[in-house]
């Protein structure tokens, strides 16, 4: 067990590391252009750092809690939907809204943007990211009423069904003055927008805003599995009869996972919208849900940083580097019969199962990336080894 | 027009649907009954049934491809069954279900590298895609037939639960699957027997649905699969005239809603398009979730408390 | 801790295989951003034929004094909305000079954001939707408008079919058909019609020939992609569906052709192009088809033209003219060639308006001859 003063300096050196690596996203946003091969690795941490969010808050309900939600496609839905309803600019929203009359014509950016200038453009995008978390969180609220009784797998398909059921809602013609019907949300507040003028410096923030959402919103869920929610949380997953014996209300600390979790994921749908440049019903099938699951299993149910990790390499395998496999050279390999449409995603799920079969913990187990470091330190002083959670 | 006639074509065709779905949520019931797993990639093995299909018709004769694609579904799922499932059958249920959440997105891959991300349109099969006429409506014959041919392997089914050796191992393994075993049945043969018999009528299943609605894209067997799962649940687990009666109201339920604006609109209580139908895959889940708030062990499942 | 070292080193590998390009002498890339699988697979192999063919015909430009390879870089955005920046970016990232696309107006009109922020022109082939090149400064194309389009069919149904009422179908979400059936009904009344969009991966399409045949509708517009269509035609047929299915440009197609082909299914569309028109190019893109076993499969199985091969074609040479005019390979200077570009291809005289879009002001009406299994021609329409 580490003392106090080491933990504390863990914390200080994480924060250290983390803050190193949000400066070196904002200088690589400046430093490589469109047009360059380079820009893949932008659009991977852009896409890694919303998967990276939508994951660990997964994580939070099915690793951490033991609740087997599939409903997280549902939830990013109505982040996304609420985020780009609220930050579409007035001059475009008659374009946007083609074939309604929009109902809701209140950019939150654009109206502070006006009274207050570029800083009130950035506390408006704020505010349209919190509105998404909220939104995602108070559904959330009303569905886990009835779903929060049910057990593990029956639990899982009530959670994959609500989630159809809102993705039909949002599709509904009736309410397309809202949420333009079927049809896709676009021109609102995203990342080829975040840009300003900082002492005399045209700075891009592209990348940086997607990733300094999503290490926000994840230090928020470390805070919160450390304490003692948290605590509650692995009590209910390890035995719940267990836990409610020792006092833990059931229904309150499941209900606030769900909750949590779902704000969570309506920020990451918001970030989503960002990044995409779009928001579209269609998009989020449960297909999307399996997708982020898959993640959350590659880097170890139970462990954040694994869900980090999984989600990072998910995204950068399947957009960039075995990009490939679907165009016919790989590793120099030149074999367009074999190598086509889709081989990727063939390689890529074999891959998968490979791991659910025979490496069941994932990359990390329920271990995280700071345990890690520290355990190898721990066997470099005294060469007995870490202590292996089964 | 009377409302009858209006409403008629939508009823025929959910039946023939919801025979469809019965079929293939017999594997659902099954496999849960035993195992307690939702087969999720059951949905995408009747996907593959479809695929095999068109790839087989294409070479061979219908009457030869038909068997061989009933026999390659099969080996399919047992393979599924040893590969994927067999290994985990001590592991947390949560692992078993995401490795079969693995297997449906591997043959959904596979399929979409195969086709190329292409519908496929599946071949018509002499007799049972025939035009007819009912009621004095149009249709083809799989519509018709489809219901009772699902009533027939039924009833073949569930006299072979109840009144073979198979069947009767079938019956403990799901009521107490360690008992069993303790017992001397050969657990891991009911339950390659239980996958055999489930893809065996999902095959069957795909050669009428897709009869029916012939193009085969590799999402085809998702919601398909869904539906049935929605329908093993609203008939009670395990059960398996539940899973069929299900299937049977969420087919006809699913097609009205396709309908219902137009029946709204001739019967005169709508005058305009409310866009119903955007509902009509929500549907099942509203009725999934009534069923699981209100009654959660379906209309015929049988009530069982956790243990500690 | 070794197996992070393991995949710390794979990581590495990969990566830095990754970061070596083979670079050649004077090659320019035209970046071809077309669906290859998903709903509108097909359609878009078909359009990515006629550009290939037009590449075989004329595999290099002379920009600028020097000659130029031609080379295509291909993106398959999959049909979807959500995998259509990615595609774009990836082309972007390859360093194409200006970019062809796409079969079906949602992926462009979702893409469009990755272009204008790159500063790389795109030139839509057959997306008709109005919202691709609005507000999208990079984005310019060559057919016509699905107000347009809309407006002639709506007329065509009211004035020659003698339709009074029309039942309208598209598919949930898609820019397409959403748009086409939107301009239609404006066109035609909105009172008498009957607008239903099916969702996403639906295979009944029989329920909403029953809607129609109980709204005693007396004319069936559907200009969804090629595989519904087929579906439709099928059931139509089954069901005796009783009234003309109208549709826009997609239909244009063999794949409808082979549907109809010995049924009783009347179908009329709009298209860009009237076979015949230009015998000699007929004749040979036919013989390339037909020589290529890829091509062929990729056109469905047989060597019938689709509209969209030959719009693939006249996109493909407007974009060589952009590359001539810009006098460099450099996506900024072809942007600003655009605008001004004025040249005559297979399908007409082809030039932009200040949107970026095409002047065009007539369609090809033609019906589909359910014994020959070829299109008859009808008449050309223009706008009102």
């Amino acid at each position: 067990m580490l003392d106090k003063t080491a933990e504390k300096r863990k914390n200080i050196i994480s924060f250290v590391c983390v803050l190193a690596f949000l400066i070196l996203v904002l200088i690589l946003d400046q430093v490589i252009k469109p047009t360059s091969k380079m820009f893949m690795l932008l659009t991977v941490l852009q896409k890694g750092s919303v998967y990276a969010l939508a994951a660990v808050s997964m994580n939070l309900l099915n690793g951490f809690t033991g609740l087997f939600s599939l409903g997280h496609a549902g939830f990013m839905l109505i982040g996304a939907y609420t985020y780009a309803i609220f930050t579409i600019p007035d001059k475009a929203r008659d374009v946007v809204y083609q074939y309604y009359d929009a109902s809701v014509r209140f950019s939150i950016p654009e109206k502070l943007g006006n009274s207050m200038g570029p800083f009130g453009t950035v506390l408006g995008v704020v505010i349209a990211v919190l509105l998404a978390g909220l939104a995602a969180a108070i559904f959330a609220y009303l569905i886990g009423l009835p779903v929060l009784r049910l057990k593990s797998d029956y639990l899982a398909i009530a959670t994959l069904g609500f989630a159809e059921i809102i993705r039909a809602v949002f599709q509904w013609s009736k309410l397309g003055p809202v949420t333009n019907g079927s049809n896709l949300l676009k021109s609102f507040e995203r990342t080829s927008t975040f840009k300003g003028v900082l002492f005399g410096m045209k700075l891009k923030f592209a990348t940086f805003v997607p990733v300094l959402i999503a290490t926000v919103s994840i230090t928020l869920i470390v805070l919160l599995v450390n304490s003692t929610y948290g605590r509650a949380f692995k009590a209910i997953r390890d035995d719940e009869i267990a836990a409610e014996a020792m006092g833990i209300n059931l229904a309150k600390h499941k209900m606030i996972s769900f909750v949590t979790s779902s704000f969570f994921a309506g920020v990451a749908g918001a970030s989503m919208a960002m990044v995409l440049s779009i928001a579209q019903a269609s998009n989020f099938k449960s297909a999307m849900t399996y997708e982020i699951l898959l993640m959350v299993v590659l880097g170890g149910i139970g462990s954040i940083s694994g869900s980090v990790i999984g989600s990072m390499l998910f995204v950068a395998a399947s957009e960039w580097w075995l990009r490939g496999l679907d165009s016919g050279t790989f590793l120099g390999i030149n074999a367009p019969g074999v190598f086509r449409n889709g081989f990727r995603l063939v390689v890529f799920s074999v891959i998968i199962m490979v791991v659910v079969l025979f490496f069941r913990k994932g990359i990390m187990g329920d271990r995280e990336l700071t345990d890690v470091i520290a355990g190898w330190k721990a066997k470099s002083k005294n060469k007995k080894g870490v202590t292996d959670h089964e | 027009m009377n409302t009858m006639q209006t409403v008629l074509p939508y009823v025929i065709s959910g039946i023939s649907v919801g025979g469809q779905y019965a079929l293939i949520a017999i594997g659902y019931t099954m496999v849960y009954g035993i195992l307690r797993l939702i087969n999720f990639a059951h949905g995408d093995v009747f996907m593959v049934a479809g695929l095999l299909m068109v790839y087989l018709a294409a070479a061979l004769p219908i009457y030869l491809a038909i068997p061989i694609v009933i026999a390659l579904t099969v080996l399919l799922a047992f393979i599924i069954e040893r590969v994927a499932y067999k290994p985990l059958r001590t592991a947390p249920r949560m692992s078993v279900m995401i490795s079969a959440i693995g297997v449906s997105y591997l043959l959904q891959n596979l399929a979409l590298y195969i086709t190329g991300g292409l519908n496929k349109n599946y071949p018509s099969i002499p007799w049972i895609s025939d035009q007819i006429t009912v009621f004095g409506m149009a249709t083809t014959r799989v519509t018709v037939i489809t219901p009772f041919l699902t009533i027939i392997l039924v009833v073949i089914l569930v006299y072979l639960i109840n009144h073979t050796k198979i069947g009767m191992a079938m019956r403990a393994v799901s009521r107490d699957f360690e008992t069993s075993q303790l017992m001397g049945i050969k657990i891991d043969a009911v339950i390659s027997v239980t996958f055999i018999i489930g893809s065996f009528l999902a095959a069957i299943g795909s050669l009428l649905y897709f009869s029916n609605y012939p193009g085969v894209v590799p999402t085809s067997g998702g919601m398909p699969g869904l539906k049935a799962f929605v329908a093993a649940v609203f008939g009670g687990i395990g059960s398996i005239p539940g899973a069929v009666i299900g299937a049977f109201i969420i087919g006809i339920c699913e097609s009205i809603i396709k309908g219902l604006d137009t029946i709204l609109i001739t019967g005169g209580a709508i005058t305009e398009q409310i866009g119903l139908a955007t509902f009509s895959d929500a549907f099942t889940f509203v009725l999934l979730i009534i069923i699981l708030v209100f009654k959660p062990t379906g209309l015929f499942g049988e009530k069982s408390t956790d243990k500690v | 801790m070794k197996k992070i070292i393991a995949l710390a080193l794979t990581l590495i590998m990969i990566f830095s295989l990754c970061a070596i390009s083979a670079s050649a002498e004077n090659v320019v890339k035209i970046g071809v951003f077309e669906p290859m699988s998903g709903d509108n697979g097909a359609g878009g192999k078909q359009e990515v034929l006629g550009m290939q063919y037009a590449n075989a015909v004329c595999p290099e430009v002379e920009i600028g004094g020097e000659t130029y390879k031609v080379e295509l870089v291909y993106a398959d955005n999959a049909s979807a909305n959500d995998k259509a920046p990615t595609a774009a970016q990836t082309l972007i990232s390859e360093g194409v000079s200006i970019v062809l696309g796409s079969y079906g107006s949602g992926v462009s009109i979702a893409a469009g954001d990755t272009f204008l922020n790159a500063g790389v022109p795109a030139l839509g082939v057959t997306c008709t939707n109005p919202q691709v090149t609005a507000g999208c400064d990079v984005y310019f194309r060559i057919c016509f408008l699905d107000p347009f389009q809309g407006t002639v069919l709506a007329n065509y149904a009211k004035n020659d079919l003698g339709a009074t009422k029309a039942y309208c179908l598209a598919k949930q979400g898609d820019d397409y058909s959403g748009g086409l059936c939107n301009y239609f009904i404006k066109a035609f009344g909105e009172a008498n019609c009957v607008y239903e969009q099916f969702p996403e991966g639906t295979g009944d399409y029989s329920t909403y020939i029953t809607n129609a045949q109980n709204q005693g509708c007396d004319v069936f517009f559907a200009p969804v992609s090629t595989e519904a269509a087929a579906q439709i035609i099928a059931k139509a047929n089954t069901q005796a569906l009783g009234m003309p299915i109208l549709a826009g440009d997609t239909w244009d197609s063999n794949v409808i052709l082979e549907a109809a082909k010995g049924t009783d299914v009347k179908i009329c569309v709009t298209t860009f192009y009237q076979e015949g028109a230009n015998a000699e190019f007929d004749a040979a893109i036919k013989e390339w088809i037909a020589s290529d076993a890829t091509a062929l499969a990729n056109n469905g199985g047989n060597n019938e033209l689709a509209a969209v091969t030959v719009m693939g074609y006249d996109a493909y040479f407007v974009a060589l003219e952009a590359l001539k005019a810009a006098g460099s390979t450099d996506p900024e200077a072809v942007l600003e060639a655009l605008p001004a570009l004025e040249c005559e291809g297979i399908t007409g005289a082809i030039a932009f308006d200040e949107i970026g879009d095409a002047l065009r002001d007539s369609a090809f009406v033609k019906e589909c001859n359910n014994e020959t299994g070829l299109w008859d021609f009808v008449t050309v329409a223009k706008a009102a």
